[in-house]
Parts: C-alpha cells; sequence; structure tokens
C-alpha cells in the first residue's frame, strides 16, 4: 500500500471521480437529471476536500519534514 | 382540666430534646429531669382527678391536636384518648417514671455520662405516656418504637464494654421480630377495615368479622407478636434477661414497670378483637402459663441478683398475659399497677444492694447485709413479700389471687390453667425468698462500702408503702375498669368460691416461703446435695440457661445467618456485576489496539467495514 500522503489524497479524488462518473452513467442510462445534480455535488465536495487536505498536509510537513503517513502516527489521540 | 392532657407527653420530651442538644450544666440536668417526670405526673393526676370527679360523655374523652398526615385515606391523627384504661396505666407509668428518676440522681451521679443518660430516660417517659395515650394505632406504633429505641440506648448505656451493645442490639433484634409482626398486623387491620383509629376499629370490627373469622384470628395473632416481643413472653423472651446488662434504674423503669407491660396494654386495649378470635385469646393464655412457668424454673437457678428478677418479672408477667387470655381484664391490669410498684422497688433496693458491694452481682458473694443495709432489707423484704403474694398484707397478693381466680372462673378459665397459677405461686415464693435469705442472711462475704442516701431512700420508701396499700384499692378498681374491660364469667365459676382459691394460693405462698426457709438458710446441704446430683445439675444447667432457648436460637437462626454471611463474604449479586465490568474491561483492552494512528490501518478499516456492511444490506 502507498505511503505518501499526495499519492493517497490524489487516489481519493480518482474515487471520487469514479463514483462521479458512475452517477452521471446510471443518470443517463435511467435517463434521470438526478445522476449530474450528484455529480456537481461531489464536484464541490471534493474540491473542498483536497483543499482542506493540502493544506493540512502543508501543515504537517512543518514538523514532520516527509510525505510518509506511518510517520505521524504518533498523533494518534 | 382535660384539655391538659396534651402536656402529659409533651413535658418530658420537651425535657430530653433539651438536655440532648443544650449544654446542659450538671447540677441543672437533675432538676430538669427530674422536674419534667414530676410535671408531668401532677398533670396526669390533675387530668385523672377531673375525669373521675366528672367523667365526660361516653366515659372517654379524646384531644385531637392536629392531623399527622393525610394520604391515600390514611389520616391519622396526633390524638390522645382518655378512658378508665389509660388513666390507670398513664398515671401509674408516670408516678414510677418520676420515682425512678429521683432515685437516678444519686444514682448516678458519678457517671460521666450523666446528662445523656437523663436525656435518654426522659425521651422514654415521653414515648411510653405517648403509648399509652394515643388514640390511633400509628401514633401508638410511634410511642412502641420510641421506647424501643430508648430501651436499646439505655441497656447499652455503658457502652465501653462490648457486652453491653450485644445485649442493647439483641434486644433491639428480637423485639423487632415481634414490632414486624404487629406492623403487618396494622396492615391487615386498615386493609379490611379502613381506619386505624383504635375505638373506630373496635366498633367495626364486631360488625365485619364474625366470632373466629380467620381475619379476625391472623389480626389478633399478628398484634400478640408485637406484644410477645415487647413483653418477653415465649418464644421472644431471650432478650429480657440480657437486657440486664443496663443500669439498675433502667431495669427498674424500663424493663420491669413500664415498658414490657406495652404488650398487656396493647391486649387489653384491642380486648374487642381478642373476643372475635377466641383461638388468639387462648394463645395469649397458654403463652403466658407457658412464660410463667418456664421463667419461674429459670430464677430458681441464677445467681445474678438482677437475672433472678429478671426472669421474675418475665413471670408475671406471664400471669397478667394469662389473665388477659382467660379474660379476666381488669385483673390484668391489676396485677400490672402492682407489679409496676412492687418490682420497680425490688431493682431499686437491689441497685442499693450492688452499689454498696461495689458493682457486685453474685447473690453468694452477698449474705448478711440485714443488719449492715437495713434499709435495703426492710424495703427488698417488703417488695419480695408482695411479689411472692404474702396473703393479705401485701398488694401483690390481692392482684395474683384476683388472676389465679380469673385462671378458673373466667370465660377462658379452666383448671388446668388454675393449677399453673399455683405452681407459678409456689415458684414465686421459692425464688423470692431464696434471694431473700441469700443475700440478707447468712453470714457476709463482702464488705458494704456505700450506704444510699436520701434521694435513693425516699422513693424506695414510697413504693414500699404502695407494694402494701395498693391492694386495698382492688374492689373500687375492678369496678372503674369493668366500664371498658367486661369481665367475662365462665361456667364451672361455681365449683369453689373466690375466697378457696385465695386461701389456697395463701398456702401455697407459705409453703413455698417455708420450702426456701429449709433450703436456702437452715439446710443450706440440701440444696448443695441436690445440685450435686446428677439430674439435680443437669436441671439446674438447663434452667440456668433459660431452657436452652439462647441455645436454639444460636443454632437456629445466629449460626446459620452467620455461616452464610461467611460464605456469601463477597456477594454473589456483586459478583455477577463484577463480572460485567471485567468483560467491558477485556472487551476494551482488545479495542484498544486497533487505535494506533496508523492512516493507513483506519482506512483499511473502513474499506473492510463498509464491503462488510453493503454485502450484509445486499445478501441478509
Amino acid at each position: 500500500m502507498r505511503r505518501n500522503l499526495i499519492f493517497i489524497l490524489m487516489s481519493i479524488e480518482i474515487m471520487l471521480n469514479g463514483t462521479g462518473v458512475a452517477f452521471v452513467a446510471a443518470g443517463s442510462r435511467w435517463g434521470q437529471p438526478d445522476g449530474q445534480i450528484m455529480f456537481l455535488f461531489i464536484l464541490a465536495m471534493a474540491a473542498s476536500e483536497v483543499a482542506v487536505g493540502l493544506a493540512l498536509v502543508l501543515r504537517l510537513y512543518r514538523h514532520h519534514p516527509t510525505l510518509d503517513a506511518d510517520a505521524v502516527s504518533d498523533m494518534r489521540g | 382540666m382535660l384539655g391538659l392532657l396534651w402536656l402529659i407527653p409533651a413535658i418530658p420530651f420537651v425535657s430530653a430534646l433539651a438536655l440532648a442538644v443544650l449544654p446542659v450544666p450538671r447540677k441543672l440536668v437533675a432538676w430538669i429531669a427530674v422536674g419534667a417526670t414530676a410535671g408531668s405526673a401532677v398533670v396526669s393526676l390533675l387530668v385523672a382527678i377531673a375525669f373521675l370527679s366528672a367523667p365526660p360523655a361516653a366515659n372517654s374523652y379524646t384531644q385531637v391536636l392536629w392531623t399527622w398526615f393525610d394520604v391515600g385515606g390514611l389520616h391519622p391523627e396526633i390524638a390522645f384518648y382518655f378512658d378508665p384504661l389509660s388513666l390507670i396505666m398513664t398515671v401509674v407509668a408516670a408516678f414510677v417514671s418520676f420515682l425512678i428518676h429521683v432515685y437516678s440522681t444519686e444514682f448516678m451521679i458519678d457517671d460521666e455520662g450523666y446528662s445523656r443518660f437523663f436525656a435518654y430516660m426522659n425521651l422514654f417517659v415521653a414515648s411510653m405516656l405517648t403509648l399509652l395515650l394515643a388514640d390511633n394505632l400509628l401514633l401508638l406504633y410511634l410511642g412502641w418504637e420510641g421506647v424501643g429505641l430508648c430501651s436499646y440506648l439505655l441497656i447499652g448505656f455503658w457502652y465501653r464494654d462490648p457486652a453491653n451493645g450485644q445485649a442493647g442490639r439483641k434486644a433491639f433484634i428480637v423485639t423487632r421480630v415481634g414490632d414486624t409482626a404487629m406492623a403487618i398486623g396494622f396492615f391487615l387491620l386498615f386493609h379490611h377495615l379502613g381506619t386505624l383509629r383504635i375505638q373506630d376499629l373496635m366498633q367495626r370490627a364486631p360488625l365485619h368479622w364474625q366470632v373466629g373469622s380467620s381475619a379476625a384470628v391472623a389480626a389478633a395473632l399478628l398484634l400478640l407478636g408485637g406484644a410477645v416481643g415487647k413483653s418477653a413472653q415465649l418464644p421472644l423472651q431471650t432478650w429480657l434477661p440480657d437486657a440486664m446488662a443496663g443500669p439498675t434504674p433502667v431495669s427498674a423503669l424500663i424493663h420491669a414497670a413500664t415498658m414490657v407491660t406495652a404488650g398487656v396494654y396493647l391486649i387489653a386495649r384491642t380486648h374487642v378483637l381478642y373476643s372475635l378470635a377466641p383461638v388468639a385469646q387462648s394463645t395469649v393464655a397458654v403463652a403466658g402459663a407457658a412464660t410463667l412457668l418456664i421463667a419461674g424454673f429459670s430464677a430458681l437457678t441464677q445467681w445474678d441478683l438482677k437475672r433472678v428478677l429478671a426472669y421474675s418479672t418475665m413471670s408475671q408477667i406471664g400471669y397478667m398475659f394469662l389473665a388477659l387470655g382467660v379474660g379476666a381484664w381488669p385483673a390484668a391490669i391489676f396485677h400490672f399497677m402492682t407489679h409496676a410498684f412492687f418490682k420497680a422497688l425490688l431493682f431499686l433496693a437491689a441497685g442499693i444492694v450492688i452499689n454498696a458491694m461495689d458493682d457486685e452481682h453474685n447473690i453468694f458473694r452477698m449474705g448478711g447485709l440485714r443488719t449492715r443495709l437495713p434499709f435495703a432489707f426492710w424495703t427488698f423484704t417488703i417488695a419480695g413479700c408482695s411479689l411472692a403474694g404474702l396473703p393479705l398484707v401485701t398488694a401483690g397478693a390481692f392482684s395474683k389471687d384476683w388472676i389465679i381466680w380469673g385462671a378458673w372462673s373466667a370465660g377462658n378459665g379452666s383448671p388446668a390453667f388454675w393449677m399453673v397459677g399455683l405452681i407459678g405461686v409456689l415458684l414465686t415464693a421459692l425464688y423470692t425468698f431464696r434471694m431473700i435469705f441469700v443475700v440478707f442472711f447468712g453470714e457476709a462475704h463482702t464488705e458494704v462500702t456505700k450506704r444510699p442516701g436520701l434521694a435513693m431512700q425516699v422513693p424506695c420508701f414510697v413504693l414500699a408503702v404502695l407494694s402494701i396499700v395498693a391492694g386495698y384499692v382492688k374492689t373500687p378498681f375492678g369496678r372503674f375498669l369493668e366500664t371498658v374491660l367486661p369481665w367475662s364469667e365462665g361456667t364451672h365459676a361455681g365449683a369453689i368460691s373466690e375466697l378457696v382459691s385465695e386461701v389456697i394460693a395463701g398456702l401455697v405462698v407459705a409453703g413455698g416461703v417455708y420450702m426456701a426457709y429449709i433450703f436456702f438458710l437452715r439446710k443450706r446441704s440440701y440444696t448443695a446435695a441436690l445440685a450435686a446430683s446428677a439430674a439435680g445439675d443437669a436441671l439446674h444447667r438447663f434452667w440456668l440457661s433459660d431452657w436452652g432457648m439462647d441455645w436454639l436460637y444460636d443454632r437456629l437462626l445466629v449460626q446459620p445467618l452467620i455461616w452464610f454471611a461467611r460464605v456469601d463474604k463477597s456477594d454473589f449479586i456483586d459478583g455477577f456485576y463484577t463480572g460485567v465490568a471485567r468483560l467491558n474491561e477485556f472487551a476494551w483492552s482488545v479495542l484498544r489496539r486497533t487505535e494506533n494512528g496508523r492512516l493507513r490501518w483506519y482506512a483499511a478499516g473502513i474499506a473492510g467495514g463498509s464491503v462488510v456492511f453493503i454485502a450484509v444490506v445486499l445478501f441478509l
């Protein structure tokens, strides 16, 4: 499995795009507009998610100069 | 004047409160305590005179102070009821309390718990008078538990000795067994008759219940349970001898004159109920007859002066129960009165002796006190004669002969009860004069260190006079009391006359005194020979241990409970809940390991979880 935080974030983006495509395809199959509306929501959510996510990664990089996800496991509550 | 009724219990109550709460100087304690009981006695006398000179309508007077509470159809009032029965009981109780308080001022003078003692004593007097004057059973119960509490506190008064605390707890727990039965009896009465006012109950009971109906019998037997507990009758009598651990004035007041006769009062007060339940009434008679014999035999063997008197008290209350059981109600109350005088005096005189001998209780270490403590000798002998029932000259003879006559002639009387009564007379004479001969005659064994002062002598003197003259009021007393407690005449009353019964009883007393003279004064070797024989020794030990009752209860109830407590030391119900807690702890320690801060673990957990979740939704 990947350890690089940037790669993890990118993978999440790809997963979200995958669901978006699935929604659009399903909407066109049954002739419903809901699929496209759902895709717009997912787009907005993905944009905000990646903004927050990247901000956190930047912040984290100040403390731990690495992108390894396991290196920051001492942050568990 | 009748309106002063509420003051009778209120004065000692206020005084008890003051002594308990305020830092009263030692000098003042005695004045407050004695003053309160004196006030109570004077008010009771005034009220009694007002009652006698102008009897109110219906031969009773009720004073309602306020409603205690009002819930679900039960609205007991703080109300006092005054009729010939409560008049006699109240006046006697208040007056004897006063005398014993005067005695205590000197007896307890060196004790560090001086004000504590008088606070308890006053609280006791207040509770006892509440019990006697109560208009409803709930208020009576308040007084009943109040006297029980004070009895507990005063038995364990010298609490530094653990044995005294043990005796106090024993008295409290054993009487509580009876009280629980009594409380259930009250519930039953309220459930069936819808009230707790004693007079209403007595009116409604015959309307609702047939003679011998099961509810009436159950209620009467349950009330009897409370009565035998408080009055130390079979089978709940084991606490009274141990109760002698308390100071002597306490034994005189609580465990001889007043509290232990509360059971007699309760049965007399609810006598209508017992008339409806012949089975219960016979049980009263049998319990009384059995106790008077058992306690009489036990009294013969005790060596502790106070324990002899304790068994004697049980035996005499047995007479009262016998009288109640056969339907000779006034005789029971009359014996209560004379017994209160002479038994209180016996204890007070015994207190003088014990004090003089430097706290020596063993009668065989006394001896020869006749010349060195003449005052104690004369008062003790007068009271002893009254207890034994020396005919014509003592009060005890009049009351006891009346009971014995009642045992023959009254409604439930029978020749068997009469015989038991006569055997009891023989025993009483024997153990009483055994005490007198052993303690006051013979040769001296111990030095006399203290002599009684005026405060101890005057109450004894007054009680000695009463122990003689109180018997002469028998006829007016009976007539006065029969207005509320009708004497039921039996069928075979005619076989012998009252006079014949009295003469026989008198002869039995004389025989008993003579036997005591032979055995305990003239030929002590006879007693020694008797005690040395195998059968005599076995009987002696059997009677000394109160017919093995303590042993029986110890094996039957106390030991199993202690065994169970030991087995269940770690409480198996607690164990169950501890187990639940342990299980949770274990689950926590397992789940804790999953929280490791590794992001990839979490992601895998989420992914795996959602796969499982979706699978469940899809395929189940």
